[in-house]
């Protein structure tokens, strides 16, 4: 790493963490909901980008840690953090069971089997009413507490910075996976799977490892966002939440982690500012994204800024 | 009879018309699916855009039939016509990222789709409409002892007749030679002297014109509104998915599998007081199929 590169981190860190100082309580809020979106969209980008599996049911996951959170909040603990464990524990156990025959299928098969998946979660929380609430979802969740007291967490401002800490927890997990050996020989697999195969990687075992992982983080992130609103509904793990997760790859920039969180960003704050107009034609306004996103940065933004910053360095 | 015979038989006489309506449904969705899944086996590009085509053609058709006083079977014929020219845009388009991933064709068309479906509601709004059928085939016509509109009847004909032409067309002329042999291997197939560029091009206008023609046929049986276009492509999808990419007879099976899904389905549903099941019935026999063979019922 470049001594820029740690200097515009350590910076980037620093304005994250005066954020709710300089910013209103809306904006405070809108920002605590893009860090648990980006982390739940870079999990999706360790199997869309590094692993070569587009996963079209991520938000099933996304849904299943949330409601994990929320159940246990409302029958249970409060413990923030045993929510988050039990969240992720819960989203890596569904995610074994589907992936286990998600990762036979390849291609396309992959991304209608995940979407199969995707939708039953879904409509398993539409209609499981006595456990969910069905398409009411689960409300009155108390605030989560730390070290025993709601104190901490019932604040914004705290809330942000508790989302910031495990947001940064889960962003290293995911920077780990995809720099250690492990996430070599995924991109080994993405780039030629018979290869791998005959160097002796047992293939299914780390392509289901992967899609484990991911869920997991996802789940994790989905705590997050069933403990900021303290409610969740199956409107929050809809088709549309994966379909935003991948827009948020796409317009960040695959394979890089960060993109995801810059492009859901970009899609959160976009779609705040222009709501009004946004309201009645956000269709044609993600259409037209998507086109000219194809054309014209086939990288996203982080290919883009990488290409002019080599343009400059010359 | 055995008291299996007997009872599938009552079986079959309480669901007449949910089964039939299955079958008119599949039928509807297959013709959509052979260009979807023909697009995808010889220009490998997953045209999710292809919901765009059926809602374009069904709009078309309620315009041209109901406020232009076009007759029915005219306006289906325009269909065509006007399906092939938005296929020739559909290339136009998809051209420059032919040599990029499926993500990108993805994006791409899912894109497309997306700017359709809302410059469908400026123009027509979002109100709910649906397409008269031809005058002769308004009544209700009795078969195995049951009244059945005879329209739904004349969709599941126009359905086996598409099926066997494409059959016959695909099995057993040099046209489907080439297509059978391009689908595996595009490459070898210009090297042979065959000019591979204009065959993906005809592939690609005749699977355009099928989805803009289910639209206007399936107009009186489905809504026309903004959504159908959705409702079909993921039907379709499913239909690719589970028959197998590139397979014909596939995509004809699961037609008549998903069909019966969401119609009976829906209506077993609601006998057994579960009127939520049919998403269930639908995705659940997705993932079972491809549990079963993850390259789908005819796939390799």
């Amino acid at each position: 790493m470049t001594r820029t590169g740690i200097a515009v981190r350590l910076a980037a860190l620093a304005l994250l963490v005066a954020a709710p100082v300089v910013l209103d309580t809306y904006r405070t809020f809108l920002l605590t909901e893009i860090l648990i979106f980006g982390l739940f969209a870079a999990s999706l980008d360790l199997l869309l980008g590094y692993s070569g599996l587009p996963s079209l049911g991520h938000g099933g996951y996304f849904g299943v840690g949330a409601y994990a959170a929320g159940l246990l909040a409302l029958h249970a603990t409060t413990n923030a953090f045993a929510q988050i464990l039990v969240a992720t524990g819960v989203a890596a156990g569904f995610a074994i069971v589907t992936g286990v025959f998600a990762v036979r299928s390849r291609g396309v098969y992959f991304l209608m089997l995940t979407l199969a998946f995707g939708q039953l979660l879904w409509v398993l929380a539409l209609n499981w009413s006595s456990l969910t609430g069905g398409s009411n979802g689960i409300f009155g969740i108390p605030v989560a507490t730390l070290a025993g007291s709601s104190r901490w967490l019932a604040a914004g401002d705290h809330f942000y910075w508790y989302t910031l800490c495990s947001f940064l927890v889960g962003y290293a997990l995911l920077k780990l996976v995809v720099l250690s050996p492990f996430g070599r020989a995924l991109a080994g697999i993405r780039e030629n799977e018979a290869r791998m195969g005959s160097l002796g990687y047992n293939v299914p075992l780390y392509k289901l490892a992967a899609f484990t992982i991911a869920c997991s983080i996802a789940g994790y992130a989905g705590a997050l966002a069933c403990q900021q609103p303290k409610y969740f509904s199956p409107d929050g793990m809809s088709f549309d939440v994966s379909a935003v997760a991948i827009v948020a790859i796409v317009i960040g920039g695959q394979r890089t982690l960060i993109g995801a969180v810059l492009g859901s960003a970009f899609y959160y704050v976009v779609r705040d500012q222009l709501s009004d107009l946004l309201s009645s034609h956000w269709e044609l306004a993600l259409g037209l994204v998507f086109v000219l996103v194809v054309y014209l940065l086939p990288d996203g933004l982080v290919g883009g800024a990488r290409r002019l910053q080599r343009r400059f360095a010359r | 009879m055995t008291a299996a015979a007997v009872l599938a038989a009552n079986f079959f006489d309480q669901n007449f018309s949910s089964i039939l309506n299955g079958v008119a449904l599949g039928m509807l969705i297959f013709i959509l699916a052979i260009g979807l899944s023909l697009i995808f086996g010889l220009l490998d590009v997953l045209n999710l855009a292809h919901g765009s085509l059926y809602l374009l053609g069904t709009y078309l058709g309620y315009s041209l039939v109901e406020h232009h006083g076009v007759p029915f079977i005219a306006a289906a014929a325009i269909s065509i016509v006007f399906g092939m020219g938005l296929g020739f845009v559909l290339a136009l388009a998809v051209w420059p990222i032919r040599d990029r991933g499926h993500l990108d064709q993805v994006l791409l068309t899912l894109g497309l789709f997306f700017i359709v479906a809302d410059l469908v509601t400026i123009i027509w709004g979002r109100d709910f409409h649906t397409i008269t059928p031809p005058g002769f085939l308004l009544q209700s016509k009795q078969i195995l002892g049951h009244y059945y509109p005879s329209y739904r009847l004349a969709v599941i004909v126009i359905g086996l007749v598409i099926a066997l032409v494409t059959y016959l067309v695909f099995e057993r002329t040099q046209l489907g030679a080439i297509l059978r042999a391009a689908v595996e291997d595009r490459a070898m197939v210009g090297a042979l002297g065959y000019n591979v560029n204009a065959v993906m091009l005809w592939v690609l206008l005749a699977g355009a014109a099928l989805a803009t023609f289910a639209g206007v046929i399936g107009g009186p049986i489905e809504q026309v509104t903004p959504g159908v276009g959705n409702d079909v492509l993921l039907l379709a999808l499913i239909v690719v998915v589970v028959g197998g990419l590139g397979s014909i007879p596939g995509a004809f099976v699961a037609s008549l599998i998903i069909g019966q899904a969401e119609s009976l389905g829906v209506a077993l549903g609601q006998q057994y007081g579960l009127p939520q099941a049919a998403p269930f019935a639908l995705f659940g026999a997705m993932a079972l199929i491809l549990i079963a063979r993850p390259a789908g019922l005819f796939g390799k």
